[in-house]
This record gives C-alpha cells, sequence and structure tokens, in this order.
C-alpha cells in the first residue's frame, strides 16, 4: 500500500485546567502569571498539575486534560479515537477545531479543519429551514456560493423538501437533527472532525449516515478523525485508532488491537484491604473482620481478570464465636448497583469441622468465583461475618474490594471474536449441541 | 519518506503562542457571508416577538427627548440657542443611541455565545461586527424620526441650519460604531473572567450619557464648571462627535475638522485594542467562562 501524505500533525499537545471555583485567588494567580511574564520566566503554574485522574482527589489545582499527545494522520485516512470518560477526548477535540487552545504543544495541518462536534448548533427556531441551513453552513465556514451549489442535495439527503420553508421551531426534533447532520456532511473541509453525532436519529438515519461517514473517507478522499464510545461504529469505520488515557496516547494502531487495549484498561480498583488491629476491625465479641483479598490463580493479589480466569475472594476474620458458628458472607455488586449473587462460607463441605468445636480463631476462607461466569465490568464486594439460627451479623462492609473483568477478542472467549457491544449481565460459557441435515434428505 | 512530506508547506498551525498584531482581517473577509447572514438573522427575526416591533425605536428615543428637555430646559434652564430644546435633544440622543447599543449589545459577546463558540470555529470578531451593522437599521429608523422633526421645526424656524460639513455624517457614524464596538470587545473580554463587570456596564453607560454632552452645549460646560472637572467633557471623544453632529445640522456649537480626526484616531486606537484583546480572549475564553 502507498502511504499518502500526513495531513495533519499533533505534536506534543497539552492542555492544562484550573480545577475548582473562580474566584478570589485568580486575580492574584494572574497577576503572579503576569508578572512572570514580564520578566521572561515561564508560567510558575505550568509547572504543577497533575496527571488528570478524575476519581483520585489530587493536591494541586491544576490538572492536565491532556498531555503530550503525538499523532499523524494521513490524507484520506479514517481515524477512531477512544477512551474513557475523562481521558481526554473532548478537549482534544476541542483543540483540534480551534475552540480553544493548547497550553503546550502544535497541530500542524494541511487542510481546512471542520467538526460536527454536536450538530445543529447556531439554528435559530424562527427562521425557516431555508435560511437556517444557510446560516447554519456559514458557521461551519461554508461560502454562500458553496452553500448554494449543494442546497438541494442536503434538503434531500435531510428528507426535510416539504419543510425547508417552515421555521424549524416546528420541525420535529428528529428532522432538526438529520437537517444539522446533512449541512455538516456536506462541507467539503480536507479534514472532518466527528464526535459521537450517530448516537441521534431513528435507525435507518444512524445507517445513513454511517455509509455517508464511509463515503466521504473512502470516496471522496477526505480525512476523518471519529470520536466515538460506540466500538461497532469504530470498528466499521475505521482501521486505526488512537486510545487515550488519563490524558496520554496509551496505544496508537490498528482498530482491533485498540478495542482490545481500550477494554483492557485497568480501573481504579482495590484488590486488599487490612485492618491493623483487633480493636479497630469492625466487628463484635463474636467475630471481627480481619482482612479481605482478592487474588488470581497464582494466590497473588489482582484487580483485573479475563473472563476466562478464576477469582479467588479470600475473607479473613477473627473468630472470637463461642456459641454460634460463624460464617464469611460476600456479596458481588456491578457497576450499575445490580447485587448479582450471595455466597456463603458454609457451603464449604468441611465447614462445620471448622466452627463446630467453638474455638476462638483467625479463620481464613476463600471463595471461587468461576471463569465464564461474570460479565465484563467493574464489581464491587461486600465483605460480612456473622452466623445464622439466629441471625445476627458481627460485621459488614460494603464496597470494601472491587475488581475488573474484561473481555478481549482472541477468539476462545463466549463473544468470540466479536469486539461489539455483548448484551447480559453474566457471560456464561453454555455447551450447544448441532445437527444439520442435507437439504435432499426427507 | 515519501515526497511530499518534504514538502512542508502547513496550512496552518495551531499552537499556544500567537501574534498579538494579527487581527486576523483575512480570515474576517473569509467569513464575510457568516457576517452578512448574521445581520440578516438579527434584523429577520428583530421584530418576531414583540408587540409594538418597531415601534419602541420611535417610543424610547422620542420620550427620553422630552423628559430631558423638561428637566434640563424646563428645569435646569439649559440653553440651546436658536434651536428647539427638544430637537437639540434628540439630536445627541439619536447619535448616542447607536454608541449605546453597540456597547450594550457587544460587551456580553462570549457570556452570550458561549453556546455556540463552544462547539464551532469562526473568528468571534463577526459576532460583535455583526452586531454593531444590524444596529445601523435601527439607528436608520432613529435618524429617519430626527428628519421628520428637524423639517417639522424647520418651517417653524427654529431648527438652526444645516452645515456644509453634514457630508461627514458617516463619518460620526463610523466613530461611534467603532468606540461601541472597541469598547464592548474589551469589555465582553474581560467579562469572561469578573463576571461583576456585567453589572457595571449598564451603570457606567448611564454615567458617562451624563459626561457626553448628550443634552447640553459643550461651551456651557466650560462656562459654568471650574476647569478640573469641565476637561471630563470637553477632552471627552463622545461629547466632541455629538457636538459636532449638532453643528452639522444646527450650525450650532464648537466645531473643528481637526476634532474630528483626532476622535476618529483616538476610536481606531480603542477598537484596535479591543480587537486584540478580544482576539487573545477567543482563544481560550472557553475555559474560563
Amino acid at each position: 500500500m502507498q502511504e499518502k501524505e500526513i495531513i495533519l500533525r499533533v505534536e506534543g499537545l497539552s492542555k492544562q485546567y484550573r480545577l475548582g471555583v473562580i474566584g478570589t485567588g485568580t486575580i492574584s494567580h494572574d497577576l503572579n502569571r503576569w508578572w512572570h511574564k514580564i520578566r521572561g520566566k515561564e508560567d510558575p503554574y505550568l509547572r504543577i498539575g497533575e496527571r488528570n485522574k478524575r476519581s483520585s482527589v489530587g493536591k494541586s489545582n491544576y490538572v492536565w486534560a491532556i498531555k503530550n499527545v503525538s499523532f499523524d494522520v494521513r490524507r484520506g485516512e479514517v481515524l477512531g479515537i477512544i477512551g474513557k470518560n475523562g481521558a481526554g477526548k473532548s478537549t482534544l477535540l476541542k483543540i483540534l477545531s480551534k475552540v480553544t487552545m493548547p497550553t503546550k504543544g502544535i497541530i500542524k495541518s494541511k487542510g481546512r479543519i471542520a467538526s460536527l462536534l454536536e450538530v445543529g448548533t447556531g439554528f435559530h427556531p424562527e427562521l425557516t429551514g431555508k435560511e437556517n441551513i444557510f446560516l447554519n453552513g456559514a458557521i461551519l465556514g461554508m461560502t454562500k456560493a458553496e452553500i448554494k451549489s449543494k442546497f438541494e442535495e442536503i434538503v434531500e439527503f435531510a428528507g426535510v423538501q416539504r419543510y425547508v420553508d417552515t421555521p424549524v421551531k416546528r420541525y420535529s426534533s428528529g428532522m432538526k437533527v438529520r437537517l444539522a447532520f446533512a449541512v455538516a456532511a456536506h462541507l467539503e473541509p480536507e479534514i472532518l472532525v466527528v464526535d459521537e453525532v450517530l448516537a441521534v436519529g431513528d435507525a435507518e438515519f444512524q445507517k445513513k449516515a454511517i455509509g455517508k461517514m464511509q463515503d466521504i473517507a473512502k470516496g471522496e478522499g477526505r480525512t476523518v478523525l471519529f470520536v466515538s464510545h460506540d466500538m461497532d461504529a469504530i470498528q466499521k469505520l475505521t482501521q486505526r485508532t488512537v486510545v487515550l488515557a488519563d490524558g496520554e496516547v496509551l496505544f496508537d494502531g490498528d482498530t482491533d488491537k485498540a478495542i482490545q487495549e481500550y477494554l483492557n484498561q485497568g480501573l481504579d480498583t482495590k484488590p486488599y484491604h487490612e485492618w491493623e488491629s483487633l480493636e479497630t476491625a469492625p466487628g463484635n465479641d463474636f467475630g471481627r473482620l480481619k482482612s479481605a483479598a482478592i487474588r488470581d490463580k497464582n494466590g497473588e493479589l489482582c484487580n483485573r481478570f479475563s473472563v476466562r480466569d478464576d477469582i479467588f475472594v479470600e475473607v479473613t476474620y477473627w473468630d472470637l464465636n463461642t456459641e454460634y458458628n460463624n460464617t464469611a458472607i460476600i456479596h458481588v455488586v456491578n457497576e450499575r448497583g445490580q447485587r448479582l449473587f450471595a455466597s456463603n462460607e458454609f457451603n464449604a463441605p468441611d465447614w462445620l469441622e471448622f466452627h463446630d468445636k467453638k474455638e476462638k480463631g483467625i479463620v481464613t476462607a476463600t471463595c471461587t468465583i468461576p471463569r465464564h461466569f461474570l460479565a465484563e465490568g467493574q464489581f464491587s464486594l461486600l465483605v460480612a461475618v456473622g452466623n445464622y439460627n439466629p441471625e445476627i451479623i458481627h460485621a459488614v462492609e460494603d464496597n470494601l474490594l472491587s475488581f475488573e473483568i474484561f473481555d478481549d477478542t482472541t477468539g476462545d472467549g463466549v463473544r468470540g471474536p466479536y469486539a461489539g457491544k455483548w448484551p447480559g449481565i453474566v457471560r456464561p460459557m453454555l455447551s450447544w449441541k448441532i445437527k444439520k441435515q442435507p437439504l435432499d434428505s426427507k | 519518506m515519501d515526497k511530499s512530506q518534504k514538502n512542508n508547506t502547513w496550512l496552518f498551525e495551531i499552537s499556544s503562542k500567537s501574534n498579538l498584531l494579527d487581527f486576523k482581517f483575512k480570515e474576517i473577509w473569509q467569513y464575510r457571508d457568516l457576517l452578512l447572514l448574521f445581520v440578516r438573522r438579527d434584523v429577520v427575526t428583530l421584530y418576531k416577538q414583540t408587540v409594538l416591533g418597531p415601534l419602541w425605536y420611535l417610543i424610547q428615543p422620542l420620550l427620553t427627548s422630552v423628559i430631558f428637555t423638561l428637566v434640563f430646559n424646563g428645569i435646569a434652564d439649559i440653553n440651546t440657542g436658536n434651536v428647539n430644546a427638544f430637537l437639540f435633544n434628540l439630536a445627541g440622543i439619536t447619535i448616542w443611541n447607536y454608541f449605546a447599543e453597540c456597547l450594550k449589545a457587544t460587551s456580553d459577546t462570549f457570556k452570550k455565545n458561549e453556546n455556540i463558540f463552544g462547539k464551532v470555529y469562526f473568528p468571534r470578531v463577526i459576532m460583535p461586527l455583526s452586531i454593531t451593522v444590524s444596529n445601523l437599521l435601527k439607528f436608520g429608523i432613529q435618524i429617519l424620526i430626527f428628519i421628520a422633526f428637524y423639517i417639522f421645526f424647520a418651517f417653524r424656524g427654529d431648527a438652526g441650519t444645516v452645515s456644509i460639513y453634514l457630508v461627514l455624517l458617516p463619518l460620526i457614524v463610523l466613530i461611534m460604531g467603532l468606540l461601541g464596538l472597541g469598547l464592548g470587545m474589551i469589555i465582553s473580554s474581560m467579562v469572561t473572567k469578573y463576571r461583576d463587570l456585567t453589572f457595571l456596564v449598564q451603570f457606567g453607560i448611564q454615567l458617562m450619557m451624563y459626561v457626553s454632552a448628550v443634552m447640553y452645549p459643550i461651551a456651557i460646560v466650560k462656562d459654568k464648571l471650574p476647569s478640573y472637572v469641565s476637561w471630563i467633557v470637553e477632552y471627552n471623544p463622545l461629547a466632541r462627535v455629538i457636538e459636532s453632529f449638532r453643528f452639522m445640522v444646527f450650525q450650532e456649537g464648537e466645531f473643528s475638522l481637526q476634532y474630528i480626526f483626532i476622535t476618529l484616531g483616538i476610536s481606531v486606537i480603542i477598537f484596535l485594542f479591543g480587537l486584540i484583546i478580544f482576539n487573545k480572549t477567543e482563544r481560550n475564553f472557553i475555559d474560563t467562562v
């Protein structure tokens, strides 16, 4: 394949944001900054700033929304950009579409960039469809003559021929979106930036939109940067994808691998917790929790598992119960807060042997969550210790530990090589029996 | 590496550095269609939600003139020479209004258009520019009213005489527009960070009107006030412009070509200064607004 010329180059792009409330303090920072600037020194606040981790509280008020991002795009290429919420996708797009400027770094381009960040910006409800097509086109950077030459095409693509002279406020929301997408899709920039537009409109229109995007990229040889959470669309439209994580480029390359990398990303999970002493541990005179851990098959602490791995949950507690039989309890809760199941130590066949003698001691109970059972996602664990008959819970710690399960597309999992969305809150590997009869047999 | 890559001519670059004196006039020219469409939008949608519609542009200056005449000429007894006091005030208010409307409407450009500016790029300055242009329409309506009253009072003989310098009227409008736009851009840039300024604008415009010779001739100020106060009016370009306009239509008050060109110079400087600040703000305002 012949390599085409580089049309867009992003070099060391960084953007710093100031968190918190703007108020007093801003003026003093501004003055300080200005004072450094006139003395020819570097901005004092650029040196601080942390990696942008949403969930952990940082020390400084300045964070890097994106840091040191570099990549090249060749003419006619459709580049996918994926990343979790807060990974820096929107910031990158905002800089690309010149809505805001980078703090450091540079973007060099050989073509006009137009963005489809959110379609329909600038529609005026009182103006007719026709007037809005012209206004919107001009906002997106077209000249009046360009719009005029494409007017029929736009109206036809949007399917609003009947309403061209009706004020847009009488349009249904779907019609508005279609009209807006139609205007944007008929732009003729060399580089088109698209962000999640496909999430709107009905199924038929989405199909039309994806088709149009493919035409734009393949037929007309234009360059497209496509940002989405929809792995399906990414896979359909792109060959190469950049994965962003915490504002940095995690992976840049083949889309299939990128999607895998994206799905494999570690989350902020916690596989271990231990209480320092018997006195501070939660519980009562019957039992107190000592520690809890999530381990892999080698006994190592682990917070990320493939759907093909067994997960070992280990609960350690001070068994102080001389009246009843204690049991460790775990609940597994998914990221939507659904309590998937509960399991008890007393399911162990030899449970009575350890508890019947009513001797004090430290119990370590390990539960195996089998492979091919939980779907991908993030899970949290409730850990408790108690006894039944009578039912007394001695200690309960909700959301104590968490872990993550990913499902990659190496082919031997439930999803096979399919990388798109997979439905269901469990992912069991079930057995199938197949029969096939030749057509001519009666 | 292929050949085309050696040919390192980038069309444009986006970086944190910018040339302070780059006014982007070329880019503004490229977007001229957008400017016209914005003006058209403003004009078409202007009366859409009002009951009295364009009548508002008659009522406001007329009522203000009546009140000014009662207060400043009736009670305070300010002498307007050969010219009818009402017509004198109407002249001042007509010109003043164009400036005030431009300033008011442009001073919240960033805040008002936060939504659209946050999504699409076009030279932001198109927005205040289009406001200044579409305000010309209102100004046109108001100047027509003024002309109607002028003719009425001319028949009664208390409207003075038109000066040959009336041909410079476009210059007067240009100066007012540039001043309103320039100050508006400066204020709108500062409002993005310090919201307090919004409160100041309304109040500031009102105060400024009183020191801009809208309802009195400059000569009276020099006459009645000590020089350490009267300079506020005397060296106020707005006062000079309004006084010049009155000379053009009434041949009353002070006038010199020198003043006109000095104020034109000042307004161009303020406009360019506003443009620099505005262009600097547009780069990052979306992060602070």
